[in-house]
């Protein structure tokens, strides 16, 4: 059955979700009536995120694998009622010998600025940057990242990166300039380029690395996640492998905001979210890094935390989530913040459960339970009806 | 030859399980296939012309070691999917 809505404020809302066995479409039904899931899209298959063009409101991308099969993105512009699929998938260029690289899998899918409709960018695992000017239907190595001798020791091997493949991740493009771009790689540090993408420089100062290593040397820098705040260009947060941090532009330093987290919770985590309009609100997700690194909630008691002063704070929100013996966390996609005011927030776990906050935090609602592990979930605003 | 597609590929083959392509080695086979079926080459083989890691193909009871393995004289080829995993 389609209805066509009258284009009201929830009822256009979509939650985009991507998991290791598919990805699925919640719709916000609005009026208290909840979410209404669509799926699974791809069932089977791992998807590492599903992200709509704003620009258009109706191109859906999906970055897929299986694990027998190649990489690939598929594309639909009809909210997944049909699927296609690239025509050229992300792919490095070849190499002789026996150390040419292969994408093993798509991992992060960034829409251009607004001013280059149909261009996307694309991050792999292993790291590579990606181009698409025609809609995600054709894509090409882009910049010089991928075959620069610096970055790629600067990349290291397989067993340099995370245990699902080294990764790059989080292109943001400056909403002022096209040309102003920042990416990172786990590992590999923080880029930023000033030249459409021709060149990147690192990022670094103010970061921490592991004990022992040098911090001047990109290969030993750890970015989870870094986010631009819409309400401020100038204003980047990072959750990093060594903490929370913040930089504010022209700045080239980081600064160490996750210091006065509480110390039993410590400040390492996956996800940045950003608050869309004040570019003093952020949340994170703290996971146990201590001793062999359980990457579970510290002691079993998930919590967000947010500051409203830039990093200065951080106020522990747990209202409605588990007390005790829970042992997921959130990877450094699966959390986001929607447009609303006040601001909606997402979080989906490890265990497969989605979470949700209309209150900026302060309490939370499980909305989603029993799906696969949870990857990735965006929020996206539809122009047309609802199927 | 026939070609015997397994069932993670079968979506490009509108599900067929059987199809016939020709080709004196498995490069020239795959590249028949990929005109018949646009995209299902790159989901086996990579940009380095590896044979991807959970992926097998036998002719005449034998595994090929790369795609420039020949093919003169078979009439079948299967393509399998190896184990990966959970």
């Amino acid at each position: 059955m389609t209805t066509k809505t009258d284009g009201g404020d929830a009822q256009r809302r979509a939650l985009l979700v991507a998991t290791r066995k598919g990805a699925w479409i919640f719709h916000d039904e609005g009026a208290g009536q909840g979410w209404r899931a669509d799926g699974p899209h791809f069932l089977g298959h791992v998807i590492s995120h599903l992200v709509l063009d704003p620009r258009d409101r109706r191109t859906l991308l999906a970055a897929a694998r299986t694990g027998h099969l190649g990489p690939t993105v598929f594309r639909s512009t009809d909210w997944g009622k049909t699927w296609q699929e690239a025509e050229r998938p992300p792919a490095f260029r070849p190499e002789p010998g026996a150390a040419g690289r292969a994408v093993d899998h798509v991992f992060w899918l960034t829409p251009a600025h607004a001013a280059e409709p149909d261009v996307w960018y694309a991050g792999t695992s292993p790291q590579g940057l990606f181009r698409s000017e025609d809609g995600g239907r054709q894509w090409a190595p882009f910049s010089s990242i991928n075959d620069d001798p610096d970055f790629r020791r600067w990349m290291g091997t397989v067993q340099d990166g995370t245990p699902d493949g080294p990764k790059l991740h989080s292109i943001i493009i400056d909403p002022r300039d096209p040309g102003h771009l920042y990416c990172a790689m786990s590992g590999g540090g923080v880029h930023e380029s000033r030249d459409g993408g021709a060149s990147f420089s690192p990022l670094l100062d103010g970061l921490d690395v592991v004990e022992g290593f040098d911090r001047s040397d990109p290969t030993f820098h750890d970015p989870h996640c870094i986010r631009l705040c819409p309400g401020n260009p100038d204003r980047l947060y990072q959750q990093n492998h060594c903490g929370i941090y913040r930089l504010d532009r022209p700045s080239n330093r980081w600064q160490h905001i996750g210091a006065s987290m509480p110390a039993e919770v410590g400040d390492v985590g996956f996800p940045m979210v950003v608050h869309p309009r004040d570019d003093r609100t952020a949340w994170v997700f703290p996971m146990d890094a201590s001793s062999v690194w359980p990457r579970t909630s510290p002691d079993g008691r998930p919590a967000v935390y947010r500051t409203r002063d830039a990093g200065d704070r951080w106020q522990r929100l747990d209202g409605g989530l588990p007390t005790e013996q829970a042992w997921w966390t959130v990877k450094r996609q699966a959390m986001c913040a929607d447009d609303r005011d006040p601001v909606g927030l997402v979080f989906g776990t490890t265990s497969g459960e989605l979470w949700a906050s209309g209150d900026e935090g302060d309490s939370w609602t499980c909305i989603a339970r029993h799906l696969p592990e949870i990857y990735a979930v965006e929020f996206a605003r539809r122009d047309d009806g609802v199927d | 030859m026939r070609v015997l597609i397994p069932s993670a590929l079968r979506s490009y083959t509108g599900d067929r399980t059987w199809v016939e392509a020709d080709g004196a080695t498995l490069a020239e086979l795959l590249s028949e296939l990929d005109h018949h079926y646009p995209g299902i080459r790159f989901r086996m083989v990579d940009e380095q012309q590896r044979i991807r890691r959970h992926i097998r193909v036998f002719c005449r009871g034998r595994q090929l070691p790369s795609v420039d393995a020949g093919l003169e004289g078979a009439d079948e080829v299967l393509i399998v999917q190896a184990l990966s995993g959970g």
